[in-house]
């Protein structure tokens, strides 16, 4: 009975999850949508419900009854493989990101995540390079040209990034002491991690944008190189998947960078999730801001950034960190 | 805090296994259900022209299976390397503390060869993507 209750608890704080996550992709994008038509002196969509609030619904009925097209040249098993990849790698992300204390309920606590992995930032590390295949093998199975040249871009600036994303939390774990996620947020509840680590906050961030292949780092899409790139092929709902996949991620970098520098759900008055889905929220903000903002860099630009640049200060702020905790031999 | 007996680890009141092996059936249950509604409710007239590859309008000639140019499998061989050495300083730092200075001299001994490594694949050229300019 107790077991019974326990598995209904979870699923509904499953269901919660997943749905918020859904939600709050379909209505980023409308944000987006909106405010770039705005710093573009556009409307955006305004059709749709009162301030176009109806577009992620006219846009999910649309992208479900389109027809899917799956090119005669392409590899079909892959093909359809690839956005279910990406869209499954960004949500299954969020599992171990924890959105407030335990509560109490029935008598018994309830843990705000889903998963405290005590390896929860590999857990991450490792899905995050999961996610890269399901770019690479859609614009391998497309066999277009120009989805090829954006799957092969993609794994090229995924394994540059993914490096200095790496180094650059290494010194939260010095930090905090452990790849627990929970354990990395309690360590917050003094002093954010950003005002310790700013050189990682900005290596974190830079690299994180690169990650979610956003401007300017949208080099496998590049719409006026490419088409599309590694998604030229696809239509319908697995064009959609791919879409979804991209807004959960900018979710999951939202939670990532609120959960390892700006002190996770911790803050005053409000309660822990409003604060976290807050940080989520300014996070997104920023960018869109900078998608509306900043050219896209050319090839060797952002290979040349991640080797030449972000890898040795990473290393350099490592070994600096290092002593100045031996040294400080704080907490 | 960790669940580590058998029993915690498949409670259903315990951020453990079972909590995000369902997790992982219910996202990928979500994903299957999105794509089976999508082939569902979409409708299907596929033609010849519809179903060639589109490369902006133009007819494609023969197979994208092209052969990969050379940098990229070098940048896949530094990344490996170095992501590998990477794992060695993650799991330095997650002990650094109780390390002490030991540990910590040791480290910056692995990230001094890890940066004259990288000096070297810069110096020889690994790292140059742009046209060359001479």
């Amino acid at each position: 009975m107790n077991y019974l209750l326990g598995l209904i608890v979870l699923l509904i704080k499953i269901a919660v999850m997943l749905g918020g996550l859904l939600l709050v992709a379909s209505y980023l994008v409308w944000l987006e949508r909106k405010l770039l038509a705005r710093l573009q002196i556009r409307l955006g969509p305004n059709r749709a419900g009162i301030f176009g609030l109806l577009q992620p619904i006219a846009d999910a009925i649309k992208l479900l009854t389109k027809e899917e097209i799956v090119p005669t040249a392409a590899d079909g098993f892959i093909f359809r493989l690839a956005p279910a990849v990406v869209a499954v790698t960004a949500m299954m992300m969020f599992a171990v990101v924890p959105l407030g204390p335990d509560i109490r309920l029935f008598g018994r606590s309830v843990p705000m995540v889903i998963t405290d992995l005590n390896v929860g930032l590999l857990f991450v590390f490792a899905l995050s390079s999961l996610g890269v295949y399901g770019v690479a093998l859609g614009g391998w199975a497309s066999n277009s040209k120009f989805a090829l040249l954006g799957g092969i871009r993609g794994a090229a600036q995924m394994i540059s990034y993914e490096l200095a994303l790496g180094l650059s939390l290494v010194p939260v774990v010095m930090l905090a002491g452990s790849f627990s996620l929970t354990a990395i947020v309690d360590a917050q509840s003094g002093v954010p991690f950003i005002v310790l680590q700013p050189v990682s906050f900005a290596i974190f961030v830079i690299s994180a944008m690169a990650e979610s292949k956003r401007i300017p780092f949208d080099l496998p899409e590049a719409e006026n190189e490419l088409g599309a790139g590694f998604h030229t092929e696809y239509s319908g709902m697995r064009f959609g998947l791919f879409f979804l996949g991209e807004y959960v991620h900018i979710q999951v970098l939202g939670a990532l960078t609120a959960v390892f520098f700006l002190g996770g759900w911790h803050g005053p008055w409000l309660p822990p999730v409003v604060w976290l889905m807050l940080k989520i929220f300014i996070v997104a903000l920023i960018m869109i801001w900078i998608r509306g903002t900043l050219p896209r860099l050319r090839y060797d630009q952002l290979m040349a950034l991640g080797w030449k640049v972000l890898i040795p200060v990473s290393l350099i702020n490592i070994v600096v960190t290092g002593a100045f905790i031996q040294f400080a031999g704080f907490s | 805090m960790q669940p580590i007996d058998a029993h915690a680890l498949l409670s259903p009141w315990q951020p453990g296994m079972l909590s995000l092996t369902l997790y992982g059936v219910v996202v990928i249950a979500l994903t299957l259900a999105i794509l089976f509604l999508s082939r569902w409710l979409g409708r299907h007239q596929p033609n010849d022209e519809k179903l060639r590859v589109y490369e902006s309008g133009i007819i494609p000639t023969g197979q994208a299976r092209l052969r990969y140019p050379v940098p990229f499998f070098m940048v896949a061989i530094f990344f490996l390397i170095f992501d590998v050495e990477g794992a060695y300083i993650f799991s330095w730092a997650v002990a650094s503390r109780p390390l002490g200075w030991a540990g910590w001299l040791q480290i910056e001994f692995f990230i001094g060869v890890l940066i004259a490594g990288l000096i070297y694949v810069w110096v020889k050229g690994g790292l140059e993507w742009g046209p060359k300019r001479d």
